[in-house]
């Protein structure tokens, strides 16, 4: 589309385009030379300061923390998503009485901040902070995950549920057999941008105080002295982004990988279905 | 819930700066967002790049991050501000605007080709043709996403909370921390109040969306 929106530029427009983006570029390189020369100036860049990169102890901290942040979005995703799939089931079952409470909590849990989820298994059950940061995580994408995968139900075509019925198969059959194994593929992109937000959330333990590497790089400037903290926050936002963008990837790579190999094995979606769920 | 019921003013202020919080970063990322979704189809190359990164960056940085970044990078940088808002104002409106661009050049993309083939051979400027006829259509098939960004926003607005904001999450943290013996009253109803924004909004995108789908 976008290589729609304008003509094929002739000599002229090149030539202005050109040099609007040569100053563009400039502007943007002279903003970031401002930035780091005002950082310059207080000190942030003295050597002494970054010299604690050096020590093993400050990397075995930096690296407690990102296990930490890895292993709890880790069990919150390989519990969320069986989660998930159950509450899609129910959300879309044929029995009132199942389908339109599960309605309501999932509009409950989708409609509440995780970090007042996290708050609240932590301070009413008293758990410790892991469990309280999993169940928070858990319980908002559980419900993101179903209804993720009922928009992908919703998207196949009426005829694959009905061929399922009449070849004999269950209500509860064709749904296992027929369509979420379609519908978890075509949903494959929305799945795995959602375990992205999934592993950015887990920043958030750090307001229940889980130690994440948010946290981990908190208490190393309290313990260092906060002349160190710019430095450690720098590298915590390096790695946190690095991480996410290796994720980030992977979905782009999935999605494509999908939409080449998907003909054979899925069918055809009804349109204006796509693209339903794409949220921060 | 005595507590609950006593301290319902400090709700209700906790209530209007999140919306407050919510509506100002949300009129401004909207703002910033479409700009950089017109900054990304473009013809001039360096805004396309530059809507890009900024895009793929924030996109894949936590909020908490983002956050950090407003309260202790930009200070040093001479940017003075008084109370903490600012600075969540700003961590949220950047943050959020990176998906609203996200969605809007989702929405470029589904406007039939035709509709800018045909603004170009009545001659018109790509600026005319972004800012009268595709980004109008664009702009309305994609309000379903927009409202589910802003609900998003307003659940974000949470994570001030954290950095010594007292909105709806900060005033919670408190009323927890004071009524030891109530806790889970005291959440139920913060969490309570963050439904009555977003609830009512997640009804008005499906509405919206049923309505679109029609018109399509």
């Amino acid at each position: 589309m976008s290589s729609v929106l304008y003509d094929v530029p002739g000599p002229k427009a090149r030539r202005v385009s050109l040099i609007g983006s040569v100053i563009g570029s400039l502007l943007i390189a002279g903003l970031l030379a401002w930035i780091i020369s005002t950082l310059a100036q207080q000190g942030i860049f003295e050597g002494r300061r970054w010299a604690i990169f050096t020590r093993a102890d400050v990397w075995s901290l930096i690296g407690n923390g990102i296990g930490a942040t890895l292993s709890a979005a880790a069990v919150a995703a390989v519990i969320a998503f069986p989660l998930g799939l159950l509450l899609c089931l129910l959300r879309i079952s044929d029995v009132p009485g199942i389908r339109i409470p599960t309605r309501i909590v999932l509009e409950f849990l989708r409609g509440m901040p995780v970090v007042l989820m996290m708050l609240f298994v932590l301070l009413v059950f008293g758990t410790n902070q892991f469990i309280a940061v999993v169940a928070g995580l858990v319980l908002y994408n559980a419900a993101v995950f179903a209804e993720i995968i009922r928009a992908g139900i919703q998207s196949l075509p009426k005829g694959q549920r009905e061929a399922g019925l009449t070849v004999g198969l269950t209500s509860f059959q064709s749904r296992m057999i027929i369509e979420l194994p379609q519908a978890v593929r075509r949903m494959m992109p929305s799945l795995v941008a959602q375990l992205v937000v999934l592993l950015k959330d887990t920043s958030l333990g750090y307001i229940v105080a889980y130690g994440e590497l948010l946290r981990a790089v908190q208490v190393m400037a309290d313990f260092l002295g906060t002349q160190y903290l710019f430095p450690i926050f720098f590298v915590a936002a390096a790695i946190y982004i690095a991480i996410n963008l290796c994720v980030s990837r992977i979905a782009v790579w999935i999605e494509r990988r999908g939409s080449k190999k998907a003909a054979g094995g899925v069918a055809k979606a009804e349109p204006a279905v796509e693209a339903a769920a794409a949220k921060p | 819930m005595d507590a609950v019921i006593e301290s319902l003013p400090l709700y209700w202020n906790g209530f209007l700066r999140t919306l407050f919080l919510s509506a100002v970063s949300g009129v401004i990322a909207l703002l910033l967002g479409t700009l950089l979704a017109a900054a990304r189809v473009s013809p001039v190359a360096a805004l396309r790049g530059f809507s890009m990164t900024y895009v793929e960056i924030l996109r894949n940085t936590p909020l908490t991050i983002a956050f950090f970044f407003a309260a202790i990078v930009l200070p040093r940088l001479g940017v003075k501000f008084e109370q903490f808002e600012v600075a969540a104002i700003i961590a949220l409106s950047a943050y959020t605007a990176a998906f609203i661009a996200e969605a809007v050049r989702s929405g470029v993309n589904s406007v039939p080709v035709g509709q800018a083939e045909a603004a170009r051979s009545i001659g018109m400027k790509f600026s005319q043709e972004l800012t009268l006829i595709i980004l109008p259509q664009a702009l309305r098939t994609v309000i379903p996403p927009l409202i589910n960004i802003l609900i998003a926003l307003v659940k974000n607005s949470s994570v001030a909370g954290a950095f010594f904001v007292l909105e709806l999450f900060g005033y919670g943290r408190q009323l927890a921390n004071a009524n030891g013996d109530q806790v889970m009253a005291v959440l139920l109803g913060v969490a309570f109040f963050y439904l009555l924004i977003t609830v009512p909004l997640g009804i008005l995108a499906s509405t919206v969306e049923r309505k679109v789908a029609i018109a399509r």
